[in-house]
């Protein structure tokens, strides 16, 4: 049972976790440097044994730490999940130790966060992009990359010859179609984040 | 071949049709089309179920879904086509012989569909020329149906002999 | 006329041919299959080394169907990102759709009424019998049995019809909302799924009989792609994959939702975790899917299929929106900037067919989320490739892929 109990023997144990809070499961930080040590207590002694989930989040690009990864533990015993966040180092080039020793289900989740994000696992048997292409030179799922892209060229470079194909920011044509319903409305409404910016257009003002 | 391509008089010709050839040659191959499945994504799943004994595509002669482009004749891409992909598929149209014809199924493989993002080709006709648009998401199988006869009445329309002719410079026996 | 009989001697052949092959330098081959192949079931390309007919590395190769669905839902509103949960998983839609509603309802804390609930399970019941016979039918085709995939076919046709007369579409349904579902089922509709349920046993039957113990079957799934209980839990294994290795763990029995608790079903474990265990395990879940289905159906509440004091999340009727001036004003809201979510951060888990499909939704309140995990089981499932394919031949990775039952729809997003 994942009670107020096993919550305080576990920071007691580790002094460099925090708690976050306990609305869906227990959410705990923990710094990355005892991550690896968290990590091998819960699995061996604690039953979390099943990674279900490696990913980071990408708090914006004028907070003190920019990415954080989140680390989702499932036990069968206790059934019930575990989330740790856990922060990166720099953020520009941010950084975080690789548990796919620990547990080989993170090595993909680790590409992909590094594919999408930029985060470096150091460590990591075989960082390579997963979802993107090898030679794709922006990260995706940053905040400050739109969704429509940035124009680079073709992965292959034949078929670019022969079909003069590019890989084009797509036309969002005045959309996500959302409002955020506060402040200005000539800021808030679609039009004003229409991302199909080009050369030849440009944004609207 | 519609009677009027036809001149035919039973008792004087016997068993001897005179008609264009092009009438003949696309006659044979509109009525065995062998496409090639580029499933990529749910489209395929309709793609199968057109293929499947209730919206028969056997009745067409297209139930010979040959996977392998050298022995096909129509590419049916069905599916989102991203970036990476896009590679692939041309590469794949590359290795079809002449004549062939493209199919986009569906709204990804049309025009990015609603993926608008950076990773999804926004239709497939930028790197290979399209003959017949389905629209849908996914579009019926019956859509693809009524598109696959389009292909067949474009197909008819086609001069096939100044094409043959045309390609290379042949020298006919005059 | 007699013959003459000449006697050769040419020593030993066999010995010569040893001699022969171990003075030949083996080299290995680089094989590459797919991206655009009929058994790899979507876009997977995998880049192999075979040594003769053995395979030595096996390296998948991803993202050929990454259609950047994390960060579209970045920029839409919470019902808005239905339809791209559809084409996760696009062979059962219906089961993704759930999935993320309730993983949104969480944190906006909404408690549903019961019909809402039984609709929800009905339906992901329906998705997962339609996943595993398509999954069966292809299974089959890629050991090189063409029938049950026309029998499969055949059945699934007949969902097709039910879902189209409940949702309005043949798959991708966007049948959910945030806060209930998108219409109530429509009269009749019951009996018409209770007369499938009593015909779809002897169509499983029936592929039973080509498959289950036709000797080239078992000779081609039998102690092949062996994945032992340590090694699939440690690659994040989850679903029948998980239960042909012989754990058991099913999120609606370990941790029910929906109201999974209040139906009577087991929960078919494996021993060996080869192939022909992982196919065993699937057709029974059908079995125990039907029965679900029938359970559902007889105790099927009344109610409604909304939340009703989810005020700020699920649109109000039409009748009310066109009469009456809150509720219009309601509408334009949600519309507009999507159902209100609180701040806060939740993470889903459903059982589906495929394995465990999580959603890790963060939000700052308001109608967009701020970032949209999903935790696919075709990408988790798919990462054993690397470690299990080496040692078998090449023949075998058709069944292989085949038994894991993966979709690169959901594995690449």
């Amino acid at each position: 049972m994942i009670d107020q109990v096993f919550t305080d023997a576990l920071l007691d144990r580790f002094d460099s976790s925090s708690f976050r809070h306990h609305e869906d499961c227990l959410t705990l930080d923990c710094n990355p440097s005892s991550i690896k040590d968290l990590l091998t207590h819960l699995r061996d002694e604690e039953t979390f044994d099943l990674l279900v989930d490696l990913t980071a989040i990408d708090h914006g690009t004028n907070t003190e730490n920019r990415f954080s990864v989140v680390i989702h533990l499932y036990s069968r015993i206790h059934r019930d999940y575990l989330r740790i966040h856990s922060p990166c180092s720099d953020n520009d080039s941010p950084e975080f130790p690789s548990l796919s020793e620990l547990f080989p289900a993170a090595n993909w989740h680790e590409r992909e966060a590094f594919d999408m994000f930029g985060i470096t696992f150091t460590e990591h048997p075989n960082l390579k992009r997963i979802l993107m292409w090898d030679s794709y030179p922006h990260f995706p799922l940053r905040k400050d990359f739109p969704l429509a892209g940035i124009e680079t060229p073709l992965p292959a470079d034949d078929v670019a010859e022969v079909t003069q194909a590019n890989v084009d920011p797509a036309p969002m044509m005045g959309g996500p179609f959302v409002s955020s319903g506060d402040g200005m409305m000539s800021e808030s409404e679609p039009r004003a984040k229409d991302e199909s910016w080009t050369e030849q257009a440009e944004k609207p003002k | 071949m519609t009677a009027n391509e036809i001149a035919y008089n039973g008792k004087v010709e016997g068993d001897v049709i005179v008609t264009k050839a092009d009438a003949v040659i696309n006659w044979i191959r509109k009525h065995s089309v062998w496409p090639m499945p580029m499933g990529l994504a749910c489209c395929a799943i309709e793609l199968m179920a057109a293929a499947a004994s209730r919206y028969d595509i056997s009745r067409f002669g297209m139930e010979v879904m040959r996977f392998s482009p050298r022995q096909s004749d129509c590419m049916i891409v069905a599916g989102t086509v991203t970036y990476k992909m896009a590679e692939v598929v041309r590469r794949i149209y590359d290795q079809m012989g002449d004549p062939k014809w493209v199919v986009a199924m569906g709204a990804c493989a049309s025009t990015g569909g609603m993926y608008r993002s950076y990773a999804v080709m926004q239709g497939v006709d930028t790197i290979v020329p399209v003959d017949v648009y389905v629209s849908g998401c996914p579009p019926r199988p019956e859509a693809l149906l009524d598109a696959m006869i389009k292909l067949q009445d474009k197909i008819g329309d086609e001069s096939s002999v100044k094409n043959l002719k045309g390609s290379k410079e042949i020298e006919l026996a005059s | 006329m007699s013959t003459k009989t000449v006697e050769l001697n040419i020593g030993d052949v066999g010995a010569k041919g040893a001699d022969a092959s171990a003075k030949v330098d083996s080299e290995k081959m680089a094989l590459n299959v797919g991206p655009s192949h009929p058994t790899t079931h979507g876009v997977l390309r995998l880049m192999m080394d075979l040594d003769g007919d053995l395979i030595t590395s096996c390296e998948p190769v991803l993202g050929y169907l990454h259609r950047g669905d994390e960060k579209i839902a970045e920029n839409m509103t919470y019902n808005q990102f239905v339809p791209y949960t559809d084409r996760l998983d696009y062979l059962s839609p219906l089961a993704n759709n759930v999935a993320y509603a309730i993983a949104v309802e969480k944190i906006a804390g909404i408690d549903l009424p019961e019909r809402c609930e039984a609709i929800r399970v009905l339906v992901c019941e329906m998705a997962r019998v339609s996943s595993h016979l398509l999954g069966m039918g292809v299974f089959g085709m890629d050991a090189g049995a063409w029938t049950p995939f026309m029998y499969t076919f055949t059945e699934r046709e007949k969902l097709y019809t039910l879902f189209e007369e409940l949702t309005g579409a043949r798959f991708t349904t966007s049948y959910t909302r945030i806060g209930g579902v998108a219409r109530d089922i429509p009269d009749g509709w019951l009996d018409r799924v209770t007369h499938f349920c009593d015909n779809l046993p002897k169509a499983i039957d029936e592929v039973e009989k080509l498959l289950t113990r036709n000797r080239i079957f078992i000779d081609r799934t039998e102690g092949i792609g062996e994945v032992s209980k340590e090694d699939a839990i440690a690659f994040g294994f989850t679903g029948p994959n998980l239960r042909a290795s012989g754990v058991d763990l099913d999120l609606r029995k370990d941790k029910p939702y929906s109201g999974y608790e209040k139906y009577d079903f087991d929960v078919p474990i494996g021993t060996r975790g080869d192939c022909y265990d992982r196919y065993l395990v699937r057709i029974e879940e059908v079995r125990q899917s039907l029965r679900i289905i029938k359970q559902v159906i007889a105790n099927f509440p009344d109610g409604l299929w909304y939340a009703e004091d989810a005020r700020k999340i699920f649109a109000p009727p039409k009748d009310k929106i066109l009469s009456s001036m809150e509720e219009l004003i309601q509408n334009f809201m949600i519309v507009t900037e999507g159902p209100q979510i609180p701040e806060g951060e939740v993470y889903f888990e459903a059982e589906n067919p495929k394995g465990a499909l999580g959603f890790y939704v963060v939000s700052k309140g308001g109608g967009v989320p701020y970032r949209l995990k999903i935790r696919a089981p075709s990408f988790c499932n798919l990462s054993i490739l690397e470690h299990m394919v080496p040692g078998h031949m090449l023949s075998d990775i058709t069944v292989i892929l085949g038994s894991l039952d993966f979709v690169m729809g959901e594995c690449d997003r």
